[in-house]
């Protein structure tokens, strides 16, 4: 599978869940997405970690709710209970610590904690569905050297919750004393390490081979970019600010983004990469971005003829409705469940469990 | 192939050169054993071949090195990575990517090999090292010997003519490391490769070579015959040993060679000693019924053991079998399913961390991790601190296991052999009935290995209990009074040494491998023939 396809795919479903309030949707959505995280993820590292996003997000909605308990607000009438109210001073006009709890309020606070939280899950659906790694490798050849960074950085942060894990276990076999430096210090160390050798090895294998550029030109592709990107951001600031004299504006930006592409492409054939297996893209991640294209669409024109049902009101106080498009929209982005092939791994190992339950080889082709 | 003329190499700061006026020439094709004491700049030696040294570390290089006719010095190591494939000690630590397939691709990507030939070198290495059913897999879910195959297997799509190998087996067990050796043979005998490899167990690889270096302490470096060198060398594998004991000329390398020539020797010898004489006090430690799962997966199943006071018990069992799970269990700080350890009547995970300590004590396999101040000193202080000793007992608990450790050294400066020495000073300064240790002779050379192995039989002679997770059959033998074998989570055997280790065709040491069962040491076979050629002595 295309990693670009899964993204798209939860990005649609984020865009869903950004627009509507409505619980029973939002519910609807994380459902969607667990469902398909269940089907199609790898058996590998980065597909284990849905379970992870789903605690953030419930984190999320315990916070907010949480907090809009503390704090209060005067929103709505339903009074549920009251706490006692810290009094403030007069300056701190507008904050309340307790006081009384309305429904209104906390379930306004429900709402928007589940709307951000369905956001992340999504998030973290496409993490777990395809590798961010290899959604790295679509970087066009100029950003090369950032994409190897940030495909390193992606390998450290397991690695040092492993050996924060690794030490702090250790540290009790000496009475677990020593406060944080006794964590801090061997973890450092065993990063710094960590790095060296793999900086060691990236370099004993070719990695920045560089294919004899004279230095000369390298600064004028430096400069290409720098002036590039100097233009672009003043052609920016030109067109959002009304005042600034035209040539700020449409024109700057203009020459600024002409400037970056040419210094782009200067800078890729600097690089000489080839890519093993580029990822293709065939008619399965066609209809796994239709899919959430639906979703996108019913819920753009459920929203045209009936607003409300993504906002259900909350003065005067009402139950949540299923409106029938958006509905049936987040039920299509549930389609990649079945439509998309199951990943190498588990379709490895299902095969694999086939065989050994038939007892014949069989059932191999 | 690779030629250095008079090459030394000193480190910014250091005192003394890490290699000194090392001069010799291999050939084509061959297998090169670098062997010598830690510290002797064996990864220096590896590193000046790829360039690595100095253009990553830094340091003076003086002399001349010529690989395959260029100089690594006017080449910085990526721009040699067509021609030396170099693969480092810990092989995860250099891995880039996620999956096989694209870790063996990575070297290609870098050197801008058109696609069509990467798929087709991919597959090539897959089948070259054995490892085809792997493609897909996600890297850190592989086994240690898997890791290991995969990461020679990265470096050979680039299509060296060299390999340059620091210490591929030394965290593996017998059969893994069996299996990694034979792929390295393949590639020298199918493919032509000149292989350069580090090993700090002889008896694993020396063998196989066709020449050997041998670095000593200082630096300077003796080259030629495998065979010749160790004639006289001071660091040779329990098989030469025995070759000199008995007088072989040439010397045995190999069990084969050794073994077609015993016949005398087995006659000389008479019937194997009788085992240890049990000294054996009461129990330190019951556990029955311990069970770890981690999720899904069974880290150890039901397990019931015993250790007595006075006693060396040695842990084996592959990679990945429950070792480590079973030692954290058995201290009380790891995860336990089902069990109960008993110490004196009491569980050691029952009671504060303070309390544990003096019950069971544990070595982690990083000893590092324990350690966290400026220096030795420090360490010592601290450590009589938290044992609530009385000052100085960590220090003098040191300098009786390793001598000559200056109280200002930094602990990240110490060898690996004085670092053990200090972790477990620390553990002891709280005097524990039990010790346990995990993989401690992991990269000691001999010299420290045996050393090693006479601490933990007088720790045991001053009435502790101990246990030892190793991999290591030799070190086994040598101070084993009993033999535990774990095999998938489950106790499969528990013995005397006589009776596990020479069982087992992987688990069994070279002396019993040539000589036969019942004998597991040179020291053995030494005082044997002593006591055999002294007229009258045994009679």
């Amino acid at each position: 599978m295309h990693p670009g396809a899964w993204w798209l795919w939860a990005i649609g479903l984020a865009v869903v869940a950004s627009a509507t309030t409505n619980p029973l949707l939002l519910g609807l959505i994380i459902g969607v997405v667990a469902l398909v995280v269940q089907a199609r993820r790898e058996d590998a590292p980065w597909g284990r970690g849905f379970g992870l996003y789903l605690r953030i997000g419930l984190l999320i909605v315990v916070l907010r709710v949480g907090l809009r308990i503390l704090f209060g607000g005067e929103y709505g009438t339903t009074v549920l209970f009251t706490l006692p109210e810290i009094p403030l001073p007069d300056w701190v006009a507008g904050i309340r610590i307790g006081g009384e709890v309305t429904a209104e309020s906390i379930l306004a606070a429900f709402y928007d904690g589940l709307r951000l939280a369905t956001i992340v899950i999504c998030f973290g659906a496409a993490n777990s569905l395809a590798n961010p790694k290899r959604l790295l490798r679509l970087l066009p050849n100029a950003l090369y050297e950032v994409g190897a960074a940030v495909t390193v950085a992606l390998s450290m942060a397991p690695q040092l919750v492993e050996s924060v894990t690794r030490v702090r276990r250790a540290r009790r076999l000496r009475s677990g004393r020593g406060g944080t430096r006794a964590v801090l210090l061997p973890v450092l160390e065993d990063a710094l390490d960590r790095s060296v050798s793999l900086a060691a090895a990236m370099d004993a294998r070719g990695y920045g081979r560089s294919a004899g550029e004279s230095p000369v030109r390298r600064r004028v592709t430096a400069g290409l970019l720098i002036v590039g990107l100097l233009g672009a951001s003043i052609g920016l600031y030109g067109l959002l600010d009304g005042s600034a004299p035209v040539p700020f504006g449409a024109p700057s930006l203009g020459i600024g983004l002409v400037l970056v592409v040419v210094g782009m492409w200067a800078a890729g054939r600097r690089t000489r990469h080839t890519h093993y297996r580029d990822d293709p893209w065939h008619a399965a991640e066609w209809a796994i971005v239709a899919s959430t294209g639906a979703a996108v669409a019913l819920l753009t024109l459920g929203a045209m003829l009936d607003p409300a049902s993504l906002h259900p009101s909350l003065v005067p106080l009402e139950w949540p409705e299923l409106a029938v498009l958006p509905t049936l929209g987040i039920l299509a982005a549930a389609l990649p469940a079945v439509m998309a092939p199951m990943p190498p791994l588990r379709a490895a190992s299902a095969a694999a469990t086939l065989t050994a339950v038939t007892g014949a080889s069989a059932v191999r082709p | 192939m690779i030629s250095f003329d008079r090459v030394t190499v000193t480190y910014d700061g250091a005192s003394q050169p890490a290699i000194r006026d090392v001069t010799l020439e291999i050939g084509e094709g061959e297998l090169c054993l670098v062997a010598g004491p830690t510290g002797s700049g064996k990864t220096t030696f590896l590193r000046t071949i790829n360039g690595l040294v100095p253009h990553f570390t830094g340091g003076t290089l003086s002399g001349r090195v010529t690989v395959a006719g260029r100089d690594p010095r006017d080449h910085p190591p990526r721009e040699l990575a067509d021609l030396v494939g170099f693969v480092a000690q810990d092989p995860a630590h250099g891995f880039v990517t996620d999956t096989v397939e694209e870790e063996l691709a990575y070297a290609m990507e870098q050197l801008a090999v058109p696609p069509p030939v990467m798929r087709t070198r991919v597959e090539e290495t897959l089948d070259l090292l054995g490892i085809a059913d792997l493609r897909g897999r996600p890297l850190r879910d592989l086994s240690g010997g898997q890791q290991q195959r995969v990461a020679i297997g990265s470096v050979l799509t680039a299509g060296p003519r060299i390999l340059v190998l620091d210490e591929p087996t030394s965290a593996l067990d017998p059969t893994a490391a069996e299996e990694v050796l034979a792929a390295i043979l393949r590639l020298v005998h199918d493919l032509g490769m000149t292989v350069v490899l580090a090993e700090h167990r002889l008896e694993r690889a020396v063998q196989y070579a066709d020449r050997l270096i041998q670095l000593t302490a200082d630096g300077a470096a003796r080259f030629g015959d495998p065979g010749a060198l160790l004639a006289d060398g001071d660091i040779v594998p329990p098989v030469v040993e025995l070759g000199r004991l008995a007088g072989w000329t040439p010397l045995p390398l190999s069990i084969r060679d050794a073994r077609s020539r015993a016949g005398g020797i087995r006659d000389r010898l008479g019937p194997p000693p009788a085992a240890r004489a049990g000294i054996a006090g009461g129990t330190a430690l019951a556990a029955s019924g311990i069970s770890v799962r981690y999720g899904a997966t069974v880290a150890l199943r039901d397990v019931t053991l015993e250790l007595r006071a006075g006693e060396v018990a040695v842990l084996m069992g592959r990679n990945g079998s429950g070792k480590s799970s079973l030692l954290w269990a058995l201290r009380g700080v790891g995860r336990r399913s089902a069990g109960r350890v008993l110490v004196d009547g009491v569980d050691p995970a029952a009671v504060d961390d303070d309390g544990a300590r003096r019950m069971v004590g544990l070595v982690p396999q990083t000893p590092g991790d324990l350690l966290y101040l400026d220096s030795v000193a420090a360490e010592c202080e601290r450590s009589d601190l938290d044992a609530t000793a009385s000052a100085g007992t960590t220090r003098t608990l040191l300098d009786q296991l390793h001598d000559g450790i200056r109280p200002g050294a930094h602990p990240r400066d110490l060898s690996e052999g004085q670092r053990l020495a200090l972790v477990l000073a620390i553990q002891l300064a709280a005097a524990p009935s039990v010790v346990l240790l995990d993989e401690p002779t992991r990269g000691l050379d001999y010299p420290t290995k045996r050393r090693f192995a006479a601490v933990l039989r007088d720790l045991a002679q001053h009435g502790h209990a101990v246990l030892v997770a190793t991999h290591d059959v030799e070190m086994a033998a040598a101070v084993a009074d009993r033999v535990l074998v774990l095999a998938a989570g489950e106790l499969v055997a528990d013995g005397s040494p006589t009776e596990v280790l020479s069982a087992s065709p992987a688990l069994a040491p070279q002396v019993a491998k040539v000589i036969g069962p019942g004998w597991l040491t040179i020291d053995q076979v030494r005082e044997a023939l002593l006591s055999s050629t002294a007229p009258g002595a045994a009679r």
